[in-house]
Formats: C-alpha cells, structure tokens, sequence
C-alpha cells in the first residue's frame, strides 16, 4: 500500500509533526476508551489474589453458567452455520425476483433491540403468549428454559455466517461450480468438493463472530433466561447476578472468563485476516461485515 | 436494482438456473428465516396492535416512556457524534500512517465489538464511578459521569467505536492519493487538502457508519444498564423500560414501546440502505 510519508517534496518536519500529535492523539484515546476497561477487568478479578479468583470461578453456580454458556452457543452456532451456507447458496448461485428482500430481511436481526429480541419470544412461547397454554399442557418450557435462550441467542447471531459467506460466494462466482456439474457432479459433491474449500476460511471467520457473540449475549438472554441461579444462567448473567450482589470479585472473575474469550476471538481473527485478506476487503459497514457489494438484483 | 450484470452481458447464455439445489437451498432458507425471525418478529406486532390507539398513546405518552425516548436518541446521537470524530481520526492514523504497534492498535478496534456488553458494562461503571481511576480524576472538575445521563454517553460511544472506524477505513485506503498530490501541487496545505480533496470523498463512509454507531446504540443494553443509575425520566434508557415492563408482566404495553422502537430502527436501516446504494452508484459512475 501506497503510504503518505513516502511522498516526495513536501515539508519535512511539520508533516512529521502533524503525524506524530495525530497517532498520538490516536494511541491515548484507544488506550483510555478502550484499553483500560479491559484492564480494569482483570484488575479488579485478581483484587484479592489468585485465591478469591479461583474460588469463584470453581464454585458451582460458575461453572453451571460456563456449561450453559457452552450448550447455547454449541447449539445456535451450527444452526446458523447451516442456514448461512443455504441462504449463501441460494443467493449467489442463482438469479430470481426479491434477492434484495431477502437480503435486507436476513439482516434485519442487526436492526433490533437485544431486549426486543428476548420479548418476542416471550410474546410466542411465554406462559400468556400464543402457545403459552398449548405448551404448559404438554409440559414443555420454552420460556425461562434452555429452548428460549437458544431461540434468542440464534435470533441475535442470525446474519452473521451469512453475512460472512455470501460477498464471499459472489466474488467467487459461479464457473467452479458449472464446471463440475458439466463433468457430472452431483449438487452435494459441486458442494463439497468445490464451494467449500473455496469458503472454508469465510466460514470460520463467520463462525468465530457468531460464537463470540453467542457466547457473550447478554440482553435477549436476560429477558427468557428467569434468572435461575444454577439452571438458566449463563456466564454474562452470572456477571450481572454477582455484581449486583456486590460481590466483586466474583463478578470480574467471571468477566475476565468472557474478555479472555473476546481476547482470543480478537487475536485469531487477525490472524485469519492477515493470512486471507480477501476476509477483510469489504466496502463498508459494520464490524460483523455488511456485504455491501452484493448486487441486490 | 444494480448496474452490475454479468448474466446479461450480451453474447453470454444466460446462466442461471443451472445449477442443483435451489429448491433446497431457497426453502431452508426461507422456512428458517420465518421461524426465527419474521413470525417472532410478527408477534410484537400482533401483540402491540391488540391494544387500542388510545392505549397506545397513553402508553408512549406516559413520562417515563417519553424520557426514554428523549435520553436514548439524544445520548445515541451525541455518542455518534463524538464517534464520527474520534472514528475519523484513528480511521485516518490507522491507514495512512506506519507505526510500532499499528496492527495491536488496529486489533483492538474490535474490543467493543468481542466484548459481551455486560462485561464492558461493569468495567466502565467501575472507571467512572466516584472512586474509580477516571472517575477519581473527573469528580474534582465537578463531572460524575457513573449514574448520570452522561455515563450512557460514555457506554455508547464505547460500543459504537468500531462501526465508523470499520466503515472509514476501506474507502480511506481507496482513496486516489494522485487527487492529493495535484492539490498539492497546486499549493493546498494539508488542511486545504483535507477539506476540499479528502473529507468530501469521505462523508458519505462517516455518515454510515455513523449511522449504524447510532442505530446500534438506539437499542443498546448491556453495557448501559450497569453505568446508567437507571434513575426513572432521568437515566432510563428504553430497552431498559421494555424490561421493566416485562418483569411486571405488562406484555401488551411492552410490546408497545418495542414496536415503536421496532419501528425506528428499521427507518434508521433504510435510511443506512439508502445512503449504501447511493454510495455504490457513486462509485461505480467514477470507474
């Protein structure tokens, strides 16, 4: 890449002056907005040393919300990992009426409220809701039950494989695929043997976003969840249930559970970018990766 | 409602169909969009509209509700605004400038992004409250940030960071750096060159993404809720209202604040859309 200090006659030294306040200027915004609520969280987990911290984090209320946390995300994860390869697929491979529609619809979790999200299935599943009586008479519990968080979670992780694999599927195009099929492949092998490895990257990459978010969700999950400690808990509301406690500790111990989860998903996604930088060329939009290039015909 | 067709380029057959697996695909597709998200969706709607205009309007107008409103597009804007300034100028440092530390700082971009809000939640309230090490430092000026309107500035402009910078950062790198160097030429200083050459290709990047900084923050929960105090019609920001709403099991009134908010944003998304297309005219027309 072309960079502006290689520019040749301009003045010396009050352009190296002007970059070196601006990054400045960059660096300790980052390291005050940014950084140093991180390191706030680990500070404040280790407070009281390594003991209290471990104690926390071992005690069974903790490790309930780890193993929630873990079985939502295990479930909503490859739900929309199928549904993002099928709506990719169908997207890019083919030409019909309303794929701008479609487009704009599969986006459309992005658009609203974690707190929304969370309501609507209550509104559905909830002891007054549509299939509220139906469900309490064949003793199923959506609401405030595993099935209602993983109904949110997936809600709020919706777009984010999709949004991943279809600019992906549409640079590629479709010649691969044609080609096999000319030889006599069938529609699961054309899959499986080409569209895949040509998407694998694009599709860790979105599985990664999707599970850090999964994983993190906070508010969709709080309003089905019920609060109740040791069933439906998982590891944010557990943060939330022990601040409010003002157990302190607890709380951040917890927390840096979930920022060494962000800490990690940040560092193999930069490694996902730099060894693939088609991964990162998108036009714009948001950190999840707004496919914006699709053509919406 | 593009320009960009290959299938119908003249002297190609027209390739569409061809491949297996339409049916499938389309109907997954479909069938798992509606289950999950249009027929959800539906139901706040249904359930809203069960209620009738009168109690519509007396629910929106109650001054709780209407504080709501007013706190979480005002504090969704100011923190959108100091994004599209802050975002510009690491947008800028982080394309054009080669420096130690430049990828590290680029990573940590996304924190806001990897983040679980609830965890940003605590750790902002823990920053900025009276004791805290920010807080510390702010509170001899006379600014309390924590439990204060201004604490749900602080979160939100903390989560929206990372949609101007993510927006800004492409076109910046695609920028023609030749259309600077004839400014130069011509003798612009860097600030000329900046207004007349750079901003102007920029804007229509710093309105998405500011945009979507503000539509995320409209609906924003977890990180606000902690650092907000949620003082009622002061600090109450209106996902916040919704949940208190649902805890005492108004189903019907929270589905209508949620279907007014439901409804802003997706305004707030066509709007995003509309600037998007606008965008992609634009510079298919210079190519």
């Amino acid at each position: 890449m072309k960079r502006r200090d290689s520019f040749p006659g301009s003045s010396g030294t009050g352009r190296l002056v002007g970059r070196f306040l601006l990054v400045s200027l960059a660096v300790v915004y980052l390291g005050v907005f940014l950084l140093l609520p991180l390191v706030t969280v680990f500070v404040q987990a280790f407070a009281k040393g390594v003991g209290p911290y471990l104690q926390a984090l071992t005690e069974g209320d903790a490790l309930a919300a780890m193993r929630m946390t873990l079985t939502v995300a295990a479930i909503s994860v490859p739900l929309n990992t199928v549904f993002g390869t099928a709506a990719a697929w169908a997207i890019t491979k083919y030409e019909f009426r309303g794929k701008g529609l479609l487009l704009t619809l599969i986006d459309l979790p992005f658009a609203v409220s974690p707190v929304i999200a969370g309501l609507i299935f209550v509104l559905v599943f909830g002891a007054r809701g549509w299939f509220g009586n139906w469900l309490s008479d064949h003793d199923f519990k959506v609401i405030f039950a595993l099935p209602g968080m993983v109904l949110a979670t997936t809600f709020i992780t919706f777009p984010f494989i999709a949004r991943e694999l279809i600019p992906l599927m549409q640079a590629q195009g479709r010649d691969d695929e044609e080609a096999a099929l000319s030889l006599g492949a069938s529609g699961w092998r054309i899959f499986r043997v080409v569209t895949l490895p040509n998407v694998r990257w694009g599709m860790l990459y979105g599985i990664l976003l999707c599970n850090a978010r999964a994983m993190g969700e906070f508010g969709a999950v709080s309003v089905v969840s019920g609060h109740i400690r040791g069933e439906t808990n998982t590891l944010p509301l557990h943060v939330e249930i022990l601040y409010n406690e003002y157990n302190f500790v607890g709380a951040f111990a917890t927390a840096s559970l979930l920022a060494m989860l962000a800490l990690v998903t940040l560092g193999l996604k930069a490694l996902l970018e730099s060894r693939h930088p088609e991964l990162r060329v998108r036009p714009a939009g948001d950190p999840a990766g707004r496919p914006a290039q699709v053509d919406a015909k | 409602m593009s320009s960009r067709g290959s299938t119908s380029s003249p002297g190609r057959p027209r390739q569409g169909q061809i491949l297996p697996g339409f049916g499938l695909t389309m109907g997954y597709t479909v069938s798992y969009l509606s289950l999950i998200v249009l027929i959800p969706l539906a139901a706040a709607f249904l359930s809203a509209g069960r209620l009738p205009l009168g109690q519509w309007l007396h629910v929106l107008l109650a001054p709780r509700v209407l504080a709501s409103f007013r706190l979480s597009i005002t504090a969704s804007l100011c923190a959108a605004l100091i994004n599209a300034v802050s975002g510009l100028l690491i947008a800028w440092v982080l394309t054009r400038y080669e420096f130690p530390g430049r990828r590290l700082l680029d990573a940590l971009v996304d924190l806001p992004f990897a983040l679980p809000t609830a965890v940003a939640g605590i750790a902002l309230t823990t920053l900025y409250a009276p004791n805290g090490w920010l807080g510390r430092l702010l509170a001899p000026l006379g600014i309390q940030v924590a439990f204060t309107p201004l604490g749900v500035i602080v979160a939100l402009t903390f989560i929206g960071l990372p949609f101007v910078v993510r927006t800004l950062q492409p076109v910046l790198a695609d920028l023609d750096e030749d259309l600077e160097r004839a400014a130069e030429t011509l003798g612009a200083g860097p600030l000329m060159v900046f207004r007349t050459v750079i901003f102007p290709a920029l804007l229509p990047a710093l309105i998405t993404g500011s945009a979507l900084a503000f539509s995320r923050a409209l609906g924003e929960y977890g990180s606000v809720i902690f650092i907000a105090g949620n003082i009622p019609l002061v600090s109450e920001v209106v996902p916040l209202v919704i949940m208190t709403k649902l805890e005492q099991f108004q189903y019907a009134e929270a589905a209508v604040v949620a279907v007014a908010m439901l409804l802003l944003s997706f305004a707030m998304m066509f709007v995003i859309n509309a600037v998007q297309l606008a965008l992609q005219r634009r510079y298919q027309a210079r190519r």
